[in-house]
């Protein structure tokens, strides 16, 4: 009983500070240089420490300093409590996702089953789904507690397009769900020790549309009309200051982890290398021990998750700075007249290859 | 352990229950509501009932309470306009709608004494899953589940016949 605690304990450990204090610090680095290097600057070299720069990865340290120290405004005539609590209620369901993201298999360690998973729920996927409704509200609050227009227009930009983007992604999940059959994120990554039956083999269409739907939930460019600069000074975070508007900051990349995270276990095998089978892998270690195998393997297995992970993560930055901004009517356009019909077509033909399949 | 976990749940919920009825903005009403749907679907899950949990929160918290914010939002709803002040009093609605709850609750409280609740229910160990409610939804009960959904529909079609004004 104090075992199995302390194991989970230390899961819930590793994942906030593989997300919260690696993650989130370091993409703030990643995307100042990325977008450096696609603009051919040289960028985010300023921030140093007795003239050392350490290739701007102090601007990390010195963004958390300025959050910290910034006057928390709070304006007039806006709902206090509700300012204030907006912002952890956008936190915590970007952090909450991970309850039940597997970050790698099931390993045989000192005798005892160690599922690398915090909470392996039977209806893991619907969760994922649930709590990413959930975080639609901490951005609407935000918007309107802040007695201002632009907030207000922001905010209501967020719910229309959160909930539009919703539909597509719930049905791509129906589409993945047909094809393996299971709710359970563990369940799913198990089988993709299979090359062939990879989520992007099974559900090509699927996967773009998830990815698609992902970002736009996200609202990073090209969907960030909510909080679209030119149009309505930042949308539903116009008011924020110090810390809270930190806490929008990161849950936003935070989220960014989630859904490559989510992406990789539904459509890039999870922790699995192509080819190779976790009983391979075994017993190419054997001579270290039953422990000794399954420990190495369980560190390969977590380093090519978490591998996969950073790929998904450069490309959704890749594409952030490679488009611009769609307009309001457009995305609106995308999500309900190409997206809907096309999930809806890709739900249908599952269902029809699955049952001549049978 | 359970108890432990099922009284907090229990009077969150009841809290945010008489928030929503007491609240005088609209907005925090409906705040008051999803988190009561969350604290409901808290105490499914403590049933060991996921399935039924996740769904009261994507479809009711998730789904429907947006919408709700949003139509609040959109009309704009402060709690200091004078005609939603006007109607909050209402003598013959009041008395009404106290018989109505008081009938509720009467039969809420016999249906209690009536059962012997006492001692645990012995539940399957596949109760609520997934797999076990689409097994029953599509089997025993697929007509009531077909009717409901049509009805849903030609909700949904007369919806989007009345907000066109002009057809095109």
């Amino acid at each position: 009983m104090i075992t199995e605690l302390l194991i989970t304990l230390a899961k819930i450990l590793f994942i906030i500070g593989v997300t919260v204090g690696f993650f989130a610090p370091i993409l703030t680095w990643v995307e100042r240089k990325q977008s450096a290097i696609m603009q051919d600057r040289i960028g985010a070299n300023r921030a140093d420490i007795l003239g050392f720069t350490a290739l701007g990865l102090f601007h990390a340290i010195a963004d958390a300093l300025k959050m910290f120290t910034k006057e928390d405004f709070i304006p007039e005539g806006a709902n206090k409590i509700l300012h204030t609590l907006s912002p952890i209620i956008a936190v915590i369901p970007a952090i909450l996702t991970f309850a039940v993201v597997p970050f790698g298999g099931v390993y045989n360690l000192f005798g005892r089953e160690v599922n690398l998973v915090i909470s392996d729920l039977d209806v893991g996927l619907l969760f994922v789904f649930a709590i990413a409704s959930i975080a639609t509200y901490g951005y609407v609050i935000a918007g309107w507690s802040s007695n201002n227009n632009w907030s207000l227009l922001g905010s209501m930009r967020t719910a229309s397009q959160m909930i539009s983007y919703e539909v597509t992604m719930g049905l791509t999940i129906i589409g993945v769900l047909m094809v393996y059959g299971s709710m359970r994120l563990t369940e799913i990554g198990a089988i993709q020790e299979d090359f062939s039956r990879w989520g992007i083999f099974l559900q090509p269409l699927g996967f773009l549309m998830f990815l698609t739907a992902a970002i736009a939930e996200n609202k990073r460019i090209p969907f960030d009309n909510p909080e679209a600069e030119s149009e309505i000074v930042a949308g539903y975070f116009t008011e924020y200051s110090g810390l809270k508007f930190g806490m929008f900051f990161m849950s936003e990349f935070i989220e960014m982890v989630t859904i490559s995270a989510i992406v990789t276990i539904l459509f890039f095998g999870a922790w699995h290398i192509p080819f190779l089978t976790t009983a391979t892998l075994l017993s190419w270690f054997e001579i270290l021990g039953t422990t000794g195998a399954n420990l190495l393997v369980m560190l390969i297995h977590v380093g090519v998750f978490f591998a996969k992970v950073i790929f998904f993560i450069w490309m959704q930055m890749t594409i952030r700075w490679t488009l611009p901004r769609f307009r309001y009517d457009q995305i609106m356009k995308l999500g309900w007249k190409i997206l809907l019909p096309l999930s809806l077509t890709n739900v249908l033909v599952t269902g029809i290859v699955i049952l001549m399949l049978h | 352990m359970e108890l432990l976990i099922f009284y907090p749940l229990a009077g969150f919920s009841l809290m945010l229950a008489l928030g929503v009825v007491m609240n005088k903005s609209p907005i925090g009403s409906a705040l008051c509501l999803i988190g009561m749907m969350l604290g409901l679907a808290g105490i499914f899950a403590l049933q060991q009932a996921h399935f039924i949990a996740i769904l009261q929160v994507i479809i009711y918290a998730g789904a429907i309470m947006v919408l709700f914010m949003f139509v609040i939002m959109l009309l704009n709803l402060k709690g200091t306009d004078t005609k939603w002040r006007a109607r909050e009093r209402n003598t013959l609605l009041t008395v009404l709608t106290t018989f109505l709850a008081l009938g509720v609750l009467y039969k809420v409280i016999t249906v209690i004494f009536e059962f012997n609740l006492d001692s645990p229910a012995k539940v399957p160990d596949t109760f609520g899953t997934a797999a076990v409610i689409g097994e029953t939804l599509f089997t025993d009960f697929v007509l009531p589940f077909e009717v409901a959904s049509i009805l849903l529909l030609a909700a949904m079609v007369g919806a989007v016949v009345l907000a066109k004004t002009k057809l095109d």
